[in-house]
């Protein structure tokens, strides 16, 4: 149930990785985080200082990373947002939990399902447009060809679930130390 | 549409555990502490061992610039340098070293001593380079070892020790290459090319997150659009149309066509050899017919493996299997070149082994009428002995023949070097400053910029190794010398492929088995193998040098160390094992158990095989 889920995220990262973690949120923009949050601030740090970050500045999905964790799917976060973000790409959390975030970052246009569209931005994304439109064209339908059980031509959580389940570096790759 | 977990805010919580982490002692965070701690310390000792392994980081870029197949020649390269530093530090440890510090010093005895007619030239580099000289007369090769049965208040068995140490190195060797061949093929089987998601988890689990530096990022983003790249040839080749009769035919044609040029050369290398036989015998001869035969061998060795490429063109294969074609061409060339050169090197063996009794009959009479006319002379005192220089001297064949494999290293390495340098950096330089004032691109046209080319490079490498196996019995620095030369191999070739290569037209994926490479190895293995015992099973040691000097045969060492250092059953027990009546029925039972696990590996295979597709009809 969702209390067990978080108080399980919550022992994911013990009382000093969180303290660390909430002094990098806050160096990111000290006159803007308070250093006491007993009175709940209101307090969203644009995507801009966020994208900045050392860990994410060189990940070309970082913007969609943002997106995905963000309340306001802008990219601006919050504290919890920005918490949420790094205990999901942490070491401990457990692999349906990655594969449903993942499968949110790489749904470009936020319509629950992966289609030729995002899977053509995610290769130029990957590759840094060096691939031509036939080669691009290629990958994305051998991607589908392969992933789509239920043949609608675009892949569903249940489609990419069940093919990231056997993926040997999945969990190795989604993941950022902080 | 099923609502995903969303972590509970953690604000809340961070406020609470700022007050109750003081009072909270429980087990669970005890728990997960260590746990962290302990995930830690292993992620940190396996990147130790990660960086402890050489070169990882340099093959990891030329991998993400060029792709696996040029990764895997750097890779191999690793590997054989690992294996002759162990070579060496065995020759080094138990044979150099022991001699150097506890044998006879230079100039006591005439093996180890220049002879009098030499030394005015000794020092001449000239003769150094020839390999004559000081260095003839060291501990790098054969003829300088003593055959004294125990040196030094060790009392080290030297020549034990060498005929030993020259049996392990083909053992090592042996050893070292069928466990990368099992453990090849152990992969092999494990991940299997029939992949279900190639694509899939191409795109969604290549990019490492943990990237955090935009240099390593560049080289990701230029291996990930590599890999899709291979990724895509490799669907392209299982898709292609076929007509199979024309490309029968054409096959057949390219194999003939190689088959002659083959048998060419072959025929090339007989005349050329013959020939230089022929003037061997004459006198004034030019530096042309010195050096004849391997004038052509090294042109053979130049010209003929791009023939052998543009006859492939007939074929049309996946540009992995053409690989794998063209090496076993080349390698048949190489062998032959091989082979011609010993056949030569035996008929000078068998010349000097006709010489050397004329010789040694020669220093006999000259020792004992020097004895004599001194005693003639009536004097009362033993007359000094003869200065070592001045002895005469035997042709030792085993340091020939030692000699001869260190110059042809050396010409190999040199030639190896120039090549590269001239065919790939001169030429990038060329192309790069002379296409500007040029009539014809010369980037896009003749010449362009050169590609790696892995399989003259991975035969060259293979047979300097053969090279080294054969010549290290007679020459113990050899080993010393090819560390140094797989060392600046390594980073001279990284350079060149990184400043003047370009990747290759199409890129592919090297087999995930490298058991292509690990077999032609053990086949040059086997084949440098032969020689070394022959000479040592059949020839008779020369009488004046090396450690054998004096014996009938090389291997008689071991009898003698039986009989005189083990207890005296255990030289029975030696010569009832030795008997064939015993070793022939041993070897029938070692091939039966052979054929019995063969079989069994199969029976596995086809079991789990059976499984895994009703596995995937049932749908997991």
């Amino acid at each position: 149930c969702k209390l067990g889920q978080s108080v399980f995220l919550c022992c994911l990262y013990t009382f000093p990785s969180l303290s660390r973690l909430f002094y990098r949120y806050r160096d990111l923009a000290p006159q803007l985080v308070p250093l006491s949050y007993i009175d709940k601030p209101d307090v969203k740090l644009p995507y801009e200082l966020i994208g900045s970050m050392a860990e994410l500045k060189d990940n070309p999905f970082r913007q969609r990373i943002a997106e995905v964790f963000s309340e306001d799917g802008e990219g601006n976060m919050t504290l919890d947002d920005f918490l949420d973000m790094f205990s999901v790409l942490s070491e401990m959390a457990p692999r349906d939990l990655k594969a449903y975030y993942a499968f949110k970052i790489y749904d470009f246009n936020n319509d629950d399902y992966i289609c030729k569209s995002d899977l053509e931005k995610t290769v130029n994304k990957l590759t840094r447009n060096e691939l031509t439109l036939e080669e691009v064209c290629l990958v994305c339908d051998k991607v589908i060809d392969e992933a789509d059980q239920d043949n609608d031509g675009r892949l569903s959580v249940e489609d990419f679930q069940h093919m990231i389940a056997r993926a040997p570096d999945f969990l190795s790759t989604f993941h950022i130390r902080i | 549409n099923r609502n995903g977990p969303k972590p509970k805010p953690h604000t809340q919580i961070l406020v609470c555990s700022f007050n109750l982490s003081l009072s909270i002692n429980g087990p669970i965070y005890n728990t997960v502490f260590l746990f962290q701690k302990w995930v830690k310390f292993k992620r940190d000792f396996d990147n130790f061992k990660t960086q402890c392994i050489p070169w990882e980081m340099k093959i990891k870029e030329v991998e993400s610039h060029f792709g696996s197949s040029v990764a895997s020649y750097f890779i191999f390269l690793r590997w054989m340098y690992g294996v002759n530093l162990v070579l060496f530090g065995l020759i080094f440890g138990l044979v150099i070293i022991p001699e150097i510090l506890m044998g006879i010093p230079y100039g006591s005895i005439p093996r180890k001593t220049v002879p009098r007619a030499e030394q005015a030239t000794a020092m001449d580099f000239s003769v150094l380079w020839d390999f004559e000289g000081y260095i003839k007369y060291s501990a790098l090769f054969y003829g300088y070892y003593n055959n004294q049965r125990t040196i030094g208040w060790l009392k080290y068995r030297l020549p034990m020790a060498y005929f030993m140490v020259g049996v392990s190195v083909f053992g090592y060797s042996l050893m070292v290459v069928i466990r990368s061949m099992a453990k090849n093929a152990n992969e092999n089987t494990g991940d299997g090319d029939d992949n279900n998601f190639t694509f899939s988890w191409k795109m969604f689990t290549s990019w490492d997150y943990l990237i955090g530096n935009p240099e390593t990022a560049d080289n990701k983003f230029a291996s990930i659009a590599t890999s899709f790249k291979e990724s895509i040839v490799d669907e392209q080749e299982s898709n292609k149309d076929e007509n199979i009769h024309l490309r029968r035919f054409l096959r057949v044609l390219a194999n003939v066509l190689i088959i002659c040029c083959l048998c060419g050369s072959g025929y090339l290398i007989y005349f050329v050899v013959k020939r230089s036989q022929t003037f061997s015998k004459m006198q004034n001869i030019g530096w042309y017919e010195r050096n004849e035969v391997e004038i052509v061998m090294s042109l053979l060795g130049i010209f003929c493996p791009p023939l052998f490429e543009t006859i492939a063109a007939l074929e049309e294969y996946h540009p992995r299997i053409g690989l794998k074609w063209q090496l076993g061409r080349i390698f048949a060339l190489f062998l032959g070149n091989l082979y011609t050169f010993l056949l030569a090197l035996m008929d000078d063996v068998n010349e000097k082994l006709t010489e050397e009794v004329v010789i040694k009959n020669f220093t006999h009479w000259t020792l004992l009428s020097y004895y004599n006319s001194s005693a003639m002379n009536d004097s009362a005192v033993t007359p000094p002995p003869i200065d070592p220089a001045d002895v005469p001297r035997v042709p030792c064949w085993e340091t020939t023949v030692g000699i001869e494999f260190v110059r042809l290293t050396v010409s190999d390495i040199l030639v190896t070097y120039v090549i590269i340098l001239v065919g790939d950096f001169i030429r990038a330089c060329f192309v790069r400053f002379v296409n500007y004032c040029w009539c014809w691109d010369l980037e896009a046209g003749f010449p362009s910029y050169a590609e790696f080319d892995i399989s003259g490079n991975v035969l060259g490498l293979i047979f300097n190794q053969g090279m080294i196996w054969m010549g290290s019995f007679y020459a113990p620095g050899l080993v010393g010398i090819n560390v140094l030369r797989l060392l600046t191999s390594m980073y001279f070739q990284c350079w060149a492929v990184m400043s003047s290569n370009v990747p290759h037209e199409r890129v592919f994926k090297a087999s995930k088995s490298n058991n292509f490479y690990m077999g032609l190895l053990l086949l040059i293995l086997f084949l440098s193998l032969l020689p070394v015992a022959y000479t040592i099973m059949s020839l008779p040691p020369s009488f004046d040098c090396g450690p054998f000097s004096g014996k009938k045969r090389m291997y008689d060492v071991i009898q003698e160390t039986i009989k005189q250092d083990f207890p005296l059953f255990i030289a029975k027990i030696f010569s009832y094992v030795a008997n064939p009546g015993l070793i022939i029925p041993a070897v029938l039972l070692m091939i039966l158990y052979l054929f019995i696990l063969n079989a069994a590996d199969k029976a596995t295979c086809s079991a789990a095989l059976i499984q895994k597709i009703t596995s995937a009809n049932s749908g997991w």
